[in-house]
């Protein structure tokens, strides 16, 4: 399944300054995995030792916070687009 | 201009930044912080020289992260710490006093911390301020912006009250109206800090500044205590960050000097229960917050991943605070509660403040022994929406005497 990850300024120097990054995955984790292969280092960035995601780190599936529907499992539809955002913002 | 900032710090890692329009670490995305110099505060500040200044938060810019000969001011802060002994015989409280932010320019106590935001935004170079707002943040961007002479952008969600629209319309900036929550709002601001890197959006970029200004909260009160810190806030929580920064502001003021030793509050928290992840985390123990989507009245406060919940619940815990929810139905009774016994007029938030006291107190959290401090802050015309069903004339009448004894059954007290 190929799908477009929206990458924030904070981790373009790990993709050669693009903010939109085509990647393959059948889930959110996948697809991220597949990321951190073509872009090393951005795991690092994303995942704490557990292998979670860090805690200020959000993602978004089709504009929906993975945690509302089944996180890193959470399976992709074809053409949906995968947004990483700092976490710390707003109020 | 003078100021006392060594760069910001990244409050998880501790990695070092330059004092620019950076808020989130490169490394781990931690949250960056504001890095000062406190010895040089400590030798430079006193009570005398804070007393002598502007009857506005600026008269704290040795504490605040921007100096500025002409801030970007509509006259933020100062505001009234009003003695509430009838608010406190009615919830069993013994002294209590109303932090009133209802006075500020724009009616809240986002004025607080936009005019600091604004004003570092000038110096960093920005033209456009920009937003993510509930409604009292987008009234107070459009009117400094104003002020300063900025473009500004300010997203909302598209259900907001219709005085908070029309008080950010009337100057004259772009308003506009997402289509979703304010979580799907700050998302899509989060998203467009990286593409639109020459706004200044004061809650996401320029959010390390702008978070600094509620610790005037906590400055101004103490000042107006007499140089005494209370024993217990309570604050409404949004994104946590208000909350936070008052728990700073009142340690600075220990360290620093301008109390005798970093003062111990206590620090409780207020959400609605339509959207209390913060209480909810709380009260079952764990740091852990889940996010959730919002439906309450209190709009201002419906935060459903709130960016500071952690550093809220941290500092919650470490004073020896609490953190409780109450419903809409106690949110609006609140709202009257206040205004009959003290002439305040909140808006939804400040009922949540209001009713959740009354829930702590009743639990024996707040106590009567201590010197409360409760957080009011927004103006009721803002939410009168919340209030349709319960407000209105006593009676309408024709122009006549009989009519008016016809109608009249309120008897004069002896108070």
């Amino acid at each position: 399944m190929s799908l477009t990850v929206r990458v924030p300024t904070q981790l373009r120097t790990l993709t050669g300054g693009a903010g939109e990054v085509e990647v393959e995955g059948a889930s959110v984790g996948e697809a991220l995995k597949a990321l951190d292969a073509a872009h090393p280092g951005l795991g690092d960035r994303l995942f704490d030792e557990a292998g979670g995601l860090r805690r200020f780190v959000n993602v978004f599936l089709a504009d929906e916070d993975v945690r509302f529907l089944d996180g890193l499992a959470t399976p992709i539809t074809a053409g949906q687009t995968l947004s990483i955002v700092p976490a710390v913002a707003g109020g | 201009m003078v100021d006392c900032v060594t760069g910001l710090r990244c409050r998880e890692c501790q990695r070092p930044f330059p004092a620019e329009a950076l808020h989130v670490c490169d490394y781990c995305f931690g949250p960056l912080e504001v890095a000062y110099d406190y010895e040089r505060i400590a030798a430079t500040v006193t009570r005398a020289r804070i007393e002598s200044g502007p009857r506005s938060i600026w008269r704290y810019k040795d504490l605040l992260p921007v100096d500025d000969e002409t801030p970007v001011d509509l006259g933020a802060g100062f505001t009234p710490l009003i003695r509430a002994d009838r608010l406190a015989a009615e919830l069993g409280l013994g002294e209590l006093w109303i932090k009133d932010d209802t006075a500020n320019p724009t009616g809240s106590f986002k004025d607080r911390v936009v005019s600091v935001a604004l004003t570092k935004a000038r110096q960093l170079g920005f033209k456009v301020a920009a937003c993510a707002s509930t409604g009292n943040l987008a009234n107070s961007v459009a009117a400094h912006a104003a002020r300063a002479g900025m473009d500004s952008v300010v997203l909302i969600p598209h259900d907001l009250e219709s005085a908070k629209v029309t008080m950010t319309t009337i100057y004259g900036g772009t308003v506009i109206a997402v289509e979703g929550t304010y979580d799907d709002v700050n998302r899509l601001c989060a998203e467009l800090t990286s593409e639109r890197p020459s706004w200044a959006f004061v809650n996401v970029n320029v959010r390390t500044y702008y978070a600094e200004g509620s610790k005037t909260l906590a400055f101004e009160i103490a000042e107006q205590l007499g140089w005494q810190a209370p024993d217990h806030v309570v604050v409404p929580i949004g994104s946590g960050s208000q909350l936070t920064k008052v728990a700073k502001g009142f340690a600075e003021l220990g360290t620093v000097g301008l109390l005798d030793e970093i003062p111990e509050v206590r620090v409780s928290g207020a959400q609605a229960e339509g959207c209390s992840p913060v209480a909810t985390a709380f009260l079952e123990g764990t740091d852990a917050i889940r996010p959730v989507k919002p439906k309450t009245i209190a709009k201002s406060l419906a935060i459903g991943n709130p960016a500071d919940g952690w550093y809220a619940l941290e500092a919650m815990r470490k004073s020896g605070g609490s953190c409780a929810a109450v419903t809409d139905d106690e949110v609006v009774e609140a709202i009257g509660l206040l205004a009959r016994t003290e002439g305040i007029f909140a808006e939804t938030a400040g009922g949540v403040t209001i009713a959740t006291l009354a829930k702590l107190t009743a639990s024996g959290a707040v106590r009567r022994d201590e010197r409360v401090v409760a957080l009011v802050t927004g103006h009721g015309l803002k939410t009168v929406e919340a209030l349709a069903d319960y407000t209105g004339p006593t009676a309408t009448i024709t122009p006549t005497l009989a009519a008016f004894d016809a109608a009249m059954t309120f008897e004069e007290s002896n108070r």
